[in-house]
């Protein structure tokens, strides 16, 4: 009794015991444990990595070392991730509206389950469904470019086969749609009510409601939701892998050519060994420092917004 | 009432203001005819049924060349009715719902693909409960030219899905709630916590394939190069599902009310007990179905097992010795790699087979996630 009167100033909290310690201490390690997992990300990729930048140039693939032989492959990758955010993006924002201002609370919600699912099917299954029947119907759609916009060096020679890194940042544009999306609609949907009331008041049409009420106050989470949807582009493996037919890096979009990262390993990796492993896992370490960088840019955005947001 | 436009220098936003004000006071707005836009739609579906069947274009092309009129006949329509402001308004009314329809088209025609080509295949029970142990181009030729059975399926895969999947979660459960315990009941707004949710938002945007190198990188450390296993495909997976996991259940456990935990801990009952018998059970349904839709958001990963867990057409139940199979593997290489390259089609009806039971298990495990949000909710109303 006196032994807890004689501690209870010190402690301010419930009494201390050992389950406490315990969980307590359980919950820290779990919490420490991702910061070094992702430690383990930067430094296992390095260490596998060095090889690469010890060698002499005349042993990378393509014998002119090793930034020759990435920059086609980072190249093919931007290329082919900012047309599919380009794409996505406008798309993207009109379901945000539909779901947020335009279609029922009920309508929205199973709009909302479907997009969720369009998010859940494994890119494995897109890049089938791409090669398979997306492409054919693109040759074509390549054959109208090639003839009517043949004089831009995007369009100069149209592939047969429809296998072309155009056709690959479609379906990824497809991918990403969910999440830009999904990020869109939460912003448009926490717009505060009074603005919206207010020029509805002043007689504004719905479009110019939306146009001076929620989309100046979502264009943040907007610009964020893209860099969310450009990172996961970036890292697309298995569509981009089934889809394009590689190649060396071109700007003809239509025709056969490009590589990107994510492909490069996927394609390579089971017969790889010795210095070719090391090669596939410096690109990989490329291709993790590049989604770091637009993952980052994009909380940034996203952040940012709540700071002066009216909402919150 | 804060509002973005605050933060602005008072110049810029008069420009701002006037900007504004200067796109609603103009025209007046009259009142348009009733179901003019329905008129319009009218309009455009016939003239695409016209496109189609007396000029011989594509349905594809004809429904864009459709949809292009409907947008400018509502513009048009309602320009010459109500006013250029009203006009404006059913012109994006009208782009708003076509990305909509936009985006349902691939959706549907991909849902329709995978039943379409591998919808009987993957209901099959010799699909189901065969490997593809001792299966050889010979046997597909004989298929598609003998009418033989088809032999092969996905058994191995099926079960190594199961294996991988099941240990994954067994890593990243424990590891990502404990992790969300700790920031909503132990970090409360420390740097610690802080520095941990920046990095799970850091973490979540690993691409999955340098997820598949991490655990290739790890094990060949650990166990000598070259190491391939199931235990490291399921380390590859854990790094994707732990962040998924974190912040769903982050999520849930915030919107636990604080009363509860007060109430638990007035009473005299420890923080832990307080946490494991009041604050979980109160969130459970929702940490329930966060729990599921990490699961469903690594089942159909293939590019890290590729890379980890190697590739085999045995079954094999050992998941620490040697590769295993997985679904979306599966259907990877049968689909890229047919057994016999001159009858490519049982192989490639396989991989679709694959795929129907990917998407199958994927729409099962969001379904089963939203029911038990929905059933299994706690009563609210205090």
């Amino acid at each position: 009794m006196s032994e807890t009167l004689t501690r209870t100033p010190r402690r301010s909290g419930p009494a201390r015991r050992v389950g406490d310690v315990i969980f307590s201490g359980t919950s820290r390690a779990s919490a420490l444990l991702i910061l070094v997992i992702l430690a383990g990300v930067a430094i296992f990729l390095t260490v596998e990595a060095l090889p690469v930048f010890a060698s002499e140039s005349e042993e990378i693939t393509g014998g002119q070392g090793f930034v020759s032989y990435v920059w086609p492959l980072v190249a093919g990758t931007v290329v082919a991730s900012i047309i599919a955010m380009v794409v996505a993006t406008p798309i993207a924002v009109g379901i945000a509206l539909f779901v947020s201002h335009y279609a029922s609370r009920r309508v929205g919600q199973t709009i909302g389950f479907v997009i969720d699912l369009l998010a859940a099917v494994p890119s494995v299954v897109f890049g089938m469904w791409g090669m398979q029947v997306f492409a054919p119907k693109l040759v074509p759609v390549f054959g109208w470019l090639e003839e009517n916009l043949g004089f831009l060096p995007f369009f100069a020679d149209g592939s047969a086969t429809g296998r072309t890194l155009l056709t690959a940042a479609l379906v990824l544009a497809v991918m990403i749609l969910p999440i830009i999306t999904s990020v869109s609609r939460e912003v448009f949907v926490q717009t505060p009510r009074l603005h919206e009331e207010a020029a509805l008041a002043l007689g504004a049409t719905k479009w110019e409601m939306i146009r001076t009420a929620v989309i100046p106050f979502g264009t943040p989470g907007v610009i964020g939701g893209t860099m969310l949807g450009l990172g996961r582009a970036l890292g697309e493996t298995m569509a981009v892998a089934i889809i394009l037919s590689p190649g060396p890096f071109t700007w003809n979009l239509i025709g056969t050519g490009n590589k990107t990262i994510p492909a490069e390993i996927a394609l390579n990796f089971p017969e790889a060994a010795g210095l070719r492993l090391s090669e596939l896992i410096a690109a990989g370490l490329v291709l993790f420092a590049l989604t770091l960088a637009v993952n980052l840019i994009a909380r940034w955005i996203v952040d940012r917004r709540s700071e002066f947001s009216g909402a919150n | 009432m804060s509002t973005p436009t605050k933060d602005r220098t008072p110049a810029r936003r008069m420009d701002h203001e006037l900007d504004h004000l200067s796109g609603i006071v103009p025209s007046p707005v009259r009142p348009a005819p009733r179901h003019l836009s329905l008129m319009v739609l009218g309009g455009a579906v016939l003239a695409t049924l016209l496109i189609h069947t007396v000029l011989d274009r594509s349905l594809v092309l004809s429904a864009v060349i459709g949809y292009l009129l409907y947008v400018i006949g509502v513009n048009v329509a309602y320009r010459l009715t109500s006013g250029s402001r009203v006009a404006t308004d059913h012109t994006m009314r009208a782009l708003v719902y076509g990305a909509f329809v936009l985006a349902i088209i691939p959706l549907v025609s991909l849902l329709w693909t995978v039943v379409e080509n591998g919808g009987a295949r993957a209901l099959s029970p010799d699909y189901l409960l065969q490997t593809m142990n001792g299966v050889t181009g010979v046997h597909d030729k004989a298929y598609a030219e003998d009418g033989a059975p088809m032999v092969g399926g996905a058994y191995h895969a099926i079960i190594g899905t199961l294996i991988i999947t099941g240990i994954a979660a067994l890593i990243s459960i424990p590891i990502g709630l404990f992790t969300a315990i700790y920031l909503v009941e132990y970090g409360a707004k420390n740097r610690l916590s802080h520095a941990i949710r920046f990095m799970v938002d850091v973490m979540t945007g690993i691409p999955s394939i340098v997820a598949g190198l991490f655990a290739f990188a790890l094990f060949g450390v650990l166990f000598g190069v070259g190491t391939k296993n199931g235990v490291a495909g399921a380390v590859a997976l854990s790094v994707l599902m732990i962040p998924t996991v974190v912040r769903n259940s982050e999520e849930m456990l915030r919107i636990v009310p604080n009363e509860l935990r007060e109430a638990s801990l007035a009473l005299g009952v420890p923080k832990w007990r307080t946490i494991a018998k009041v604050v979980l059970p109160t969130a459970a349904s929702g940490l329930a179905s966060g729990i599921t839709l990490a699961i469903a958001r690594v089942i159909g990963e293939t590019a890290p097992l590729l890379v980890a867990v190697g590739f085999t057409r045995v079954l094999n139940l050992n998941p620490v010795d040697g590769p295993m199979n997985n679904l979306a593997l599966y259907a990877y290489y049968m689909f890229t790699r047919p057994l016999n390259p001159g009858y490519r089609d049982p192989s490639i009806e396989r991989a679709w087979a694959a795929a129907v039971l990917l998407v199958i298990c994927v729409i099962a495990l969001n379904l089963l996630a939203r029911l038990i949000a929905k059933f299994f909710a706690p009563k609210t109303g205090s």
